[in-house]
């Protein structure tokens, strides 16, 4: 450390970042809690009304059947996003860390689409899923399969959540490619080389060797894509609008709680006490989900 | 792995396939994009996905008149230059005092800076919007501004107190002794000497704050405050039809980004992955 410390220097390294970062990220994030506790339309004054969003959200109609709704397509979204984004990820990242021609052009293409501004990819597909005039259609009637060669994808609750969570994973999968070869490749090639000497094939390699070694990583791509996925909004925003149609089909806890708290064309009045009881949910969810990552990523340190 | 060693390159076919796949699934899309807005309606809807035999431009040119352009491209330059630049100072500043001062309460410092690494900043949108208000920044620049600093301190501060911690105190100790200030010290020596750790910063957010719509949607209202996302997205909302016009305004949006991520790619990668891979 250099020399004796000097409070007043300190303070003033210290100041410009803690000042921005409590007043706009770390309080807002905590007085989310005491917002949920009072009934605001977020212009006038706030009426106190105790757990009564809370009541409202969990035990009411329309409300609880909303919240429920919106958690399952998330879980559903995660999923996707876990074999589609993660898992085809895993599997180009190990494709890309053999020594093949063209590594580096097809690392660059593959990470390209996270650099589109996720609203933007939202409208492009919704111009290629479009019945009539969009690519996935045209496929299918070249293939002769008239049933389906206008169907509305985006249209049919059956097929709109599953069609705009595959796109998330195509803006996305660059990421976990990108980070899963990072990792592949940071193990030591002496470690590889010794498994080979001892009559390990390709795929015991992988199963003995880089698969524990990159188990750490899989715990990071996971939270990424978990606490990503439990706070999105754009993609459903841009595709299906705010009611997340068709008959909700589509709708996801960012854009409940974006609908409850700014509210929508036509639809009800705002209601901020209520949408703060959905980000404390939210916030929740998300913990959950980041403490069950530091307790693996601490058992997976001490077993490694 | 299995050639790696001898330097061949590997044969099997398979592996190509699955890469070629791949590569179609992601650059179709971006293809479709940037051909689309070169076509008149008519021929849109006949080919879409076929290159332009007679490239028109009048999609471009009425997508011009239609949105300010320049207003948004200004706005949102405007608003990520501001931002990186005061994340940047910040950032490096409390990271300096967090690696070349001994304090009291430095590792609660620390921990309270790294716990807004993981919960998205969008969830505290509600008090933002209070807070917002309440500061008169209601549909200005700044309050962009100010959430974008916010959100992106905790990993900046991670990326260059790692960094930082790395580099011997025996250079800052001669200068110390040369007589030069704690600020010197931080402006002329450290800040030369972090530079990939602040080029780390500055592409690991360049994005989220060029591309983000969330926050815009929220708190900009007038036509003249826009950045590029929401501008486009308004447009979109009103032209769905003209396919040739929307295309064009989805082209002009998405150019900058792609292209300096053509230029720049190689560092974008090492970012993200400086980024993701904790230290």
């Amino acid at each position: 450390m250099l020399s004796k410390s000097n409070k007043f220097e300190i303070t003033l390294f210290l100041l410009p970042a803690l000042l921005i970062y409590t007043v706009f990220m770390f309080v807002p994030l905590i007085a989310s809690l005491p917002i949920s506790f009072f009934e605001w339309t977020g212009i006038g004054g706030k009426t106190f009304v105790g757990l009564a969003n809370y009541q409202k959200l969990f035990c009411a109609q329309p409300f609880n059947d909303r919240l429920w709704n919106a958690l399952s397509n998330n879980v559903i979204w995660f999923f996707i996003s876990m074999v589609f984004q993660n898992g085809i990820g895993l599997i180009l990242a190990i494709l890309l860390s053999k020594n093949i021609y063209f590594k580096r052009f097809f690392r660059t293409i593959f990470f390209m689409p996270t650099t589109l501004s996720i609203i933007i990819v939202g409208f492009i597909f919704t111009l290629l899923l479009n019945p009539q005039f969009g690519i996935i259609n045209k496929i299918f009637n070249a293939m002769n399969l008239s049933d389906i060669a206008f169907f509305p994808w985006l249209g049919n609750g059956k097929t709109a959540l599953l069609c705009i969570a595959l796109v998330n994973c195509w803006q996305y999968i660059g990421i976990p490619i990108v980070i899963f070869l990072a990792a592949i490749e940071g193990i030591s090639n002496d470690v590889i080389e010794a498994s080979r000497i001892d009559g390990c094939d390709d795929r015991k390699t992988f199963r003995h060797i880089t698969l524990p070694m990159i188990l750490p990583t899989i715990g990071m791509v996971t939270i990424l894509t978990f606490v990503g996925d439990f706070s999105t909004f754009e993609l459903v925003y841009g595709m299906e609008g705010t009611q997340a149609g068709p008959n909700y089909a589509t709708d996801i806890l960012g854009t409940f709680f974006y609908r409850t708290s700014f509210g929508s064309y036509g639809g009800s009045a705002q209601d901020m006490g209520l949408g703060a009881a959905i980000a404390a949910f939210m916030f929740v969810v998300i913990s959950a989900g980041v403490i069950g990552w530091i307790i693996y990523d601490r058992k997976v340190e001490n077993y490694l | 792995m299995k050639s790696g060693k001898s330097g061949g390159k590997v044969k099997n076919p398979v592996v190509y396939f699955i890469v070629l796949l791949q590569t179609v699934i992601v650059l179709f899309p971006i293809y479709t994009m940037l051909i689309i807005p070169f076509k008149k309606t008519a021929d849109i809807f006949k080919n879409p996905y076929s290159i332009p035999k007679n490239p028109v431009y009048s999609n471009f040119s009425a997508v011009w008149h239609k949105v300010n352009f320049l207003a948004l491209y200004k706005n949102s330059i405007f608003v990520t230059v501001v931002s990186i630049i005061c994340i940047v100072v910040m950032s490096s500043l409390a990271s300096y005092a967090l690696t070349r001062y001994k304090f009291k309460w430095k590792s609660q410092v620390y921990f309270y800076f790294m716990a807004g690494i993981m919960i998205p900043i969008r969830l505290g949108v509600l008090n933002i919007f209070g807070i917002v208000k309440f500061l008169g920044l209601f549909d200005n620049l700044f309050s962009l501004i100010f959430v974008y600093i916010a959100m992106s301190i905790p990993i900046s501060i991670l990326i260059i107190t790692n960094f930082m911690k790395q580099i011997p105190i025996a250079i800052e100790e001669s200068a110390l002794i040369d007589g030069c200030s704690k600020f010197q010290i931080y402006a002329q020596i450290m800040m030369p000497l972090i530079k990939p750790a602040i080029a780390t910063v500055v592409i690991y957010n360049f994005l989220p704050i060029w591309n983000d719509f969330y926050f815009p949607l929220i708190f900009i209202r007038s036509d003249m405050q826009k950045t590029i996302p929401l501008g486009v997205a308004l447009f979109f909302g009103q032209h769905t039809t003209n396919w040739g016009v929307i295309f064009s305004a989805l082209t002009l949006a998405c150019l900058p980004p792609i292209l300096i991520y053509i230029a720049f790619s190689k560092y974008f990668i090492q970012g993200i992955t400086a980024g993701a891979v904790k230290g």
